[in-house]
């Protein structure tokens, strides 16, 4: 069975430096409040692994704990660019970091066949694209039937992932709503699980095709309610675009991308997101 | 007709959003693409299928999403679906008629660089990547691009081909063994262009009112080719701008800060 856990105790025994770590969430259920966790934890050596890495991964490369990103689009999703890894890609700074390159396909398969236990995943892509000649791990498989050449990715099989979810039951059963994105894949491929929750309730009070991580499926669950802001859980609170917005400001300049994390990030804490969201809160 | 004045920018995403068909099960991408596709829908096509990335089919919304996330999306779509999903059966399984692109930089082929300008190794702007764009350019029926012109984005040559158009010309979608037809149609703002009959190079069709050939060769880095017969886009209507100016009203009023 799952342990119900602070975030700090959550994050402090299930993420530890030199991990492979996911912080999943596509555009919807981004695990803010985890990642500021990993911030103040001071975790370092990270090879951090994300379809779509955004303010998260950009605040944690800026804080200089991050190594290497595996990762399809690495924008501020609608806004831009991201502006602390482009200083750090650029710039080396902090420090520089390694950057291993694919599609969005190919990383949604290569989680699904980390799920399902297979060491690589086969699809139809990267037909022509450049990503192939700069990313050794892109390679190809040929069909024993047909004879079509595919493209083939090592599966991806984190140290631990973290995702955030609307509820939870008393037993630690999690439901996933709305856009699920990939994070039940990136849960079930990862050696450990850590979710954070917007509330445990004693029904979960759902459909029989819900999406669900069973208990035993998930090593560690934290109640943090608007732990995923500026992200969204929907049915519970609405996307702070105006965030978003604001982050490209801030990230522009090294000092003012600092001082934002020692007053956010380093000086706050997780009991600090449900305020983030209060004007945000969906009215049911 | 047309009494009102109206942008480039307009101009193009009214254009675009002709182009597409209310039978159309269309992959669109953020920005520009996502405003033509919603142009579409809430004027001649209002069963247009809208797909994005993030599992959403058939979605409707009020505002133009911020991100290809954003709730609005699933709220309103028919069904949302998990993301290995979206690129396995729905767009890898070919049922996606129109993969709608932007660019950063393209050339005169419709191979679209959205990684990095400069080498890869050593960049000079580090773009956000290529996201589903890679697949939606192999997998979709064809592919519809839009996309402003300049100099710095229409090029001789790109920095990294992240997306494969119509390679080097003729023939080169087929060498690769893939077997859709490709960018079929580039919307500018100065613009309209498909690709030749024989030699799949962006040919121009249709100039936007107003627009000379001066300028357009001074937007663009290649030699421009035209077609014999090159038409002039057909201005946007009133209501036509009064449907994209609302939708636009109401996306920054939604993007602002929540009163708290």
């Amino acid at each position: 069975m799952t342990k119900f856990l602070s975030l700090h105790d959550a994050v402090a025994e299930n993420l530890h430096s030199g991990d492979r770590a996911a912080f999943e969430g596509f555009t919807h259920l981004i695990p803010h409040a985890a990642a500021h966790e990993a911030i103040r934890q001071g975790v370092k050596e990270l090879t951090l692994i994300r379809m779509t890495p955004d303010v998260i991964y950009d605040q944690m490369i800026g804080m200089g704990m991050v190594k290497k990103i595996i990762f399809s689009y690495a924008g501020n999703p609608g806004v831009g660019l991201l502006r602390r890894l482009r200083d750090a890609v650029e710039n080396d700074w902090p420090r520089s970091i390694e950057i291993e390159e694919h599609s969005h396909a190919a990383m949604a398969n290569a989680y699904e066949a980390g799920a399902a236990g297979l060491p690589c995943a086969v699809f139809r892509g990267y037909l022509g694209a450049g990503l192939k000649e700069v990313n050794p791990n892109i390679r190809s498989i040929t069909c024993p039937f047909t004879g079509e050449v595919l493209a083939a990715v090592p599966a991806i099989k984190p140290d631990v992932t973290f995702i955030h979810a609307q509820k939870a039951d008393q037993k630690g059963n999690v439901l996933i709503e709305g856009i699920v994105g990939i994070q039940k894949e990136a849960a079930l491929a990862a050696s450990r699980a850590v979710v954070t929750v917007e509330e445990v309730v004693d029904d979960l009070d759902t459909h029989p095709n819900a999406c669900i991580l069973p208990h035993w499926t998930v090593t560690a669950i934290a109640v943090v309610p608007g732990g995923a802001h500026p992200s969204y859980a929907h049915g519970y609170y609405q996307r702070d675009n105006a965030s978003y917005l604001d982050w490209d400001k801030i990230a522009a300049g090294q000092d003012t991308f600092l001082a934002w994390m020692d007053e956010q990030v380093i000086k706050a804490g997780p009991e600090d997101f449900a305020n983030r969201v209060s004007a945000l809160r969906d009215t049911k | 007709m047309s009494t009102n004045h109206f942008t480039p920018d307009e101009m193009m995403i009214v254009t675009a959003s002709r182009m597409l068909a209310n039978d159309d099960v269309c992959f669109v991408g953020i920005g520009a693409p996502s405003a033509a596709c919603n142009m579409a829908r809430l004027t001649h096509a209002p069963d247009i299928t809208l797909v994005y990335e993030s599992g959403t089919i058939g979605t409707a919304p009020d505002v133009l999403p911020l991100s290809i996330g954003d709730g609005e999306l699933c709220d309103t779509a028919v069904t949302t679906v998990p993301v290995p999903e979206m690129f396995r059966y729905w767009l890898q399984g070919g049922r996606i008629t129109i993969g709608f692109l932007g660019a950063a930089q393209l050339d005169r082929f419709g191979n679209i660089n959205t990684t990095a300008i400069g080498t890869y190794d050593n960049p000079k702007v580090r773009l956000p990547g290529g996201g589903g764009a890679p697949e939606i350019a192999s997998s979709s029926q064809q592919v519809y691009i839009t996309c402003k012109q300049s100099p710095r984005a229409f090029m001789d040559k790109i920095d990294f081909v992240t997306s494969f158009g119509h390679g080097e010309g003729s023939g080169h979608r087929e060498r690769l063994g893939v077997n859709t037809k490709g960018p079929s149609l580039l919307i500018t703002d100065l613009a309209v262009w498909r690709p030749d009959d024989e030699t799949q190079e962006f040919t121009v069709r249709s100039l936007h009112p107003g627009v000379t050939r001066e300028q357009m060769q001074a937007s663009v880095g290649w030699p421009i080719r035209y077609a014999d017969e090159v038409e002039e886009t057909p201005a946007p209507t009133n209501s036509e701008l009064e449907v994209l100016r609302d939708l636009r009203a109401r996306t920054a009023a939604a993007h602002q800060r929540a009163e708290t």
